[in-house]
């Protein structure tokens, strides 16, 4: 097929899914597909993510309204917590013994 | 994390390609926002869209016998078989989108023919038990090739293999049910099960790849933890796996030379004809007219669809909500809310 024939024709926006797998945990991204709305974006992912009921809710979010952060400031942008050992109970020392610490 | 009270040295910021290295070394996944080589990139793009083609190709010789299948039952499995396929096929076309590439442009390149497919879905399902095979022999091969993958460096394309793998086990046991069935039957099923066997050996075999010498990406790819075994290693250890599920099947490989070799601890095989291999992948195989007119003319016909759909997110666009009225309200009203709304308002 040409790249003439399809001109005009845009693909449908992509979103991200995120499936609960049972209750009591958390939403966890699971992969991207497209859909041209909110609705049928969930009911894709229900048929491509959990054929084999792998979830008990799914969200969809739109592919472009997430921010994340840079892989490349990661070290500048992680740093703050990097020299925050007392943050650790391992960094405290206890007397052998000591019941309930 | 550290656990003494010494206070961490800064370090040197790396360079991007210098994380990228130091991410291989450790055998840690790269992901997608992470600076990588451009020919990683593309390898990366090539390889999970080539697989991805192949799973969308490859609904059509297994769709073939849908309307066919013997019994209910057979149907209604055939039938989750083949969605799966879509569904690996999407997840795939994800990975890939993760890379920069869009999936509009991976499908005209399939389309044109700028990208392949493998070459296996190239050969016809001419009876019930090819539907067998297809389970046994080529999804056995496919698996064979994809374990590897789930611990490929790519952080996406290794799990959407993680999960197709786990979605395969269930393919390769159909494949081998039907097979089981059809040797117990009468002569003719045996027979079927059998001339089925026999002219998908050799292309399954070839699934693989070119031998390691001829190989064109192999070493790159180990390099990069894209690949962990050569298609010699993969090709013997399908071979190894295979040959005594075929003695308990009770159909015979077609090959005279297969034999254990107790002083290689292998079994011995003669090699797919890989002439015919290079062949079929180039467009001589029995179906790949077919396949390739199917599946540009199921996207032209469906384009209507996709047309309308986007025109009707338009028009519902800016009255979704709780009194939207949609035959889909449901679906909206949940897909408008805030996912937690109880526990964030």
């Amino acid at each position: 097929m040409s790249g003439d024939e399809r001109s005009g024709e845009r693909d449908w926006p992509l979103w991200e899914v995120f499936v609960r797998a049972r209750r009591g945990l958390s939403h966890v991204h699971a992969g991207s597909l497209h859909a041209p709305d909110a609705a049928m974006a969930l009911r894709n992912a229900r048929d491509v993510y959990t054929r084999r009921s792998e979830g008990v809710s799914i969200w969809v979010v739109p592919a472009g309204a997430i921010t994340a952060s840079s892989p490349d400031e990661k070290d500048a942008f992680f740093d703050p917590a990097a020299d925050k050992v007392y943050r650790h109970p391992t960094f405290y020392e206890v007397p052998d013994g000591a019941p309930h610490l | 994390m550290t656990t003494s009270g010494e206070l961490a040295p800064p370090a040197e910021r790396p360079t991007g390609e210098e994380r990228f290295e130091a991410l291989l070394a450790a055998d840690e996944r790269i992901e997608p926002r992470d600076e990588m080589p451009g020919a990683y990139r593309a390898t990366l793009v090539r390889q999970i869209a080539q697989h991805a083609h192949s799973e969308i190709i490859g609904m059509q010789p297994e769709a073939n016998w849908i309307t066919r299948a013997p019994s209910l039952r057979r149907k209604a499995i055939l039938m989750a078989k083949v969605q799966d396929e879509a569904g690996h096929g999407l997840y795939l076309y994800g990975a890939a989108e993760t890379l920069g590439v869009r999936r509009d442009e991976l499908l005209d390149h399939l389309h044109a023919g700028t990208q392949k497919y493998s070459s296996i879905f190239n050969y016809p399902t001419l009876t019930w038990a090819d539907i067998g095979v297809i389970g046994w022999l080529v999804d056995g091969a496919a698996i064979t090739n994809q374990v590897p993958l789930c611990r490929c460096s790519y952080g996406p394309y290794a799990r959407a293999m993680v999960r197709i793998c786990k979605e395969e086990s269930f393919h390769q046991r159909q494949g081998f049910e039907i097979l089981l069935t059809l040797s117990r039957g009468t002569e003719r099923q045996r027979e079927m099960a059998q001339d089925a066997v026999d002219r998908w050996w050799y292309p399954s075999l070839a699934m693989f790849g070119p031998p390691d010498g001829r190989s064109t990406h192999g070493e790159e790819s180990a390099a990069w933890g894209i690949k962990r075994f050569s298609n010699d290693e993969l090709r013997q250890r399908f071979v190894d796996m295979t040959a005594p599920q075929a003695e308990i099947l009770g159909v015979r490989l077609p090959d005279p030379a297969l034999a254990w070799n107790p002083g290689r601890d292998h079994y011995d095989f003669t090699e797919p004809d890989y002439d015919e291999l290079f062949r079929v992948i180039k467009g001589g195989g029995p179906c790949n007219a077919q396949r390739m007119e199917r599946r540009v003319r199921a996207h032209r016909d469906g384009a209507w669809v996709r047309t309308a759909a986007l025109a009707h997110a338009a028009k519902h666009r800016g009255r979704i909500g709780p009194d939207a009225e949609s035959p889909t309200t449901d679906g909206l009203r949940a897909a408008a809310g805030s996912p937690e709304e109880g526990v964030r308002a």
